[in-house]
């Protein structure tokens, strides 16, 4: 069956859809990254989406989800690269997503994701995280 | 019979041509008095000429209750032209369609000259040709309503993309400013090219100024919001600025929530925050004076 890699860039991981989500590939998704960051103990999530060109509901529903329980395995999420034509869809099925954090590129990601870890774990000392 | 009447009705139109279109175009020209300065005699004349012209070959066809069949199809093109010219030149409905009717008069003193004693053939050759200036009339008013109507369209879609521009008012600082009523196929606008230019130039902060919008309803509320969060999913921040106490009042009465968006009075007051969160600052060169 086919699935979504989902690669590990130190502290984060990284989940980019490059193909067309359908229900199954969304709920294997979730249960595959829900199980590695509990594994990898990861304090972010980033999900690429800027090559996703549909979307629907189920879809829409399944990221704010995987932002929710990202969040209560304490790990922020950010979704980024949405093409301007999924954002309208999005917006007229009447789902704005709250809760889950954007950025326009993947760079920007990764900074949101650097600060928002920075600043909660300033005050470890293992060394895990850089800077 | 039906069919030596039409003939009748081609006759006399072909007999008494040049006195029909003397006659009519003298009167047509009385009662457009007013619009002399629209269209000129000549042109009107020749107008009349043709339309005559198209008449009398279309009567002699022998078919004069349907105007829709093949014989008058000349007759329908000259009318279409007339009559889309009429409307791009300010003449009223009145005033096209009074073009046809007006020919009623000099052909009615004709048929009766032509037929004299016979009462009858003078009655069924004035209904037939009554009946197919009207038909002719209203053909005409249809026309114009239709190229008055491609008027109307063509304006809409030249405010429609004269009304959407996006401004980089800073590096990665956009402003949207929005003129005129939001109805949902503007917002569509609106928001396209919104997003495309979010996309193309990198940024961060789009600034929504409403300053131009005349009221603001519970619809033109919800398009903006739609807007706002569409932008916010493309992870570009948006500010709406511009609102004036009226429409605070009147968003505030409606019971719109605005609490999740960032709101300023000016456009001034929305590109300073803009500028805050892309961590730039204005300062003052030199002192005042």
């Amino acid at each position: 069956m086919e699935r979504i890699p989902i690669l590990r860039m130190g502290d984060f991981l990284l989940v980019t859809i490059q193909v067309d989500m359908h229900d199954r590939l969304a709920m294997t998704l979730q249960e595959d990254l829900t199980r590695k960051i509990a594994e990898t103990g990861a304090r972010g999530v980033m999900i690429d989406i800027s090559a996703l060109e549909i979307v629907d509901s189920f879809i829409g529903r399944m990221m704010s989800h995987i932002s929710s329980m990202a969040r209560v395995l304490d790990a922020k999420t950010v979704v980024v690269g949405m093409q301007p034509a999924v954002a309208i869809t999005l917006v007229e099925l009447g789902l704005s997503l709250k809760g889950v954090h954007t950025a326009l590129t993947v760079e920007k990601g990764v900074r949101y994701l650097e600060d928002a870890a920075g600043a909660r774990g300033r005050g470890r000392t293992n060394g895990r995280h850089p800077k | 019979m039906p069919v030596t009447s039409t003939i009748g009705l081609g006759e006399v139109l072909k007999k008494n041509r040049e006195s029909l279109l003397a006659d009519w175009s003298r009167d047509l020209a009385g009662a457009l008095s007013r619009q002399k300065d629209l269209i000129r005699d000549s042109e009107l004349k020749g107008q009349c000429a043709d339309f005559l012209d198209q008449l009398i070959r279309a009567t002699q066809s022998g078919e004069v209750a349907n105007i829709q069949g093949p014989h008058w199809a000349g007759i329908r093109d000259l009318l279409n032209k007339i009559s889309a010219s009429r409307a791009v030149q300010g003449f009223t409905p009145t005033e096209t369609a009074t073009f046809v009717f007006s020919f009623k008069k000099p052909l009615f003193g004709r048929l009766k000259q032509e037929f004299g004693q016979d009462v009858e053939g003078l009655f069924r050759e004035t209904w037939s040709a009554s009946l197919l200036l009207d038909e002719l009339g209203i053909y005409t008013t249809d026309v114009y309503q239709k190229s008055r109507e491609n008027v109307i369209n063509r304006q809409q879609r030249e405010m429609m993309e004269l009304s959407t521009p996006v401004i980089k008012l800073f590096d990665k600082v956009l402003a949207l400013p929005l003129i005129g009523t939001l109805d949902s196929a503007r917002t569509q606008t609106v928001m396209e090219s919104l997003l495309k230019e979010i996309v193309a130039s990198g940024s961060e902060i789009a600034i929504l100024d409403i300053t131009g919008v005349p009221t603001v309803d519970t619809v033109v509320a919800q398009h903006l919001i739609k807007t706002v969060t569409a932008a916010r999913l493309m992870g570009a921040e948006c500010i709406i600025s511009g609102i004036r106490p009226q429409i605070a009042q009147t968003i505030v009465h409606l019971g719109i929530n605005l609490s999740d968006i960032v709101t300023k009075a000016t456009l001034a007051d929305a590109f300073e925050i803009a500028l805050e969160k892309t961590g730039f600052s204005v300062v003052q060169a030199r002192p005042e004076e």
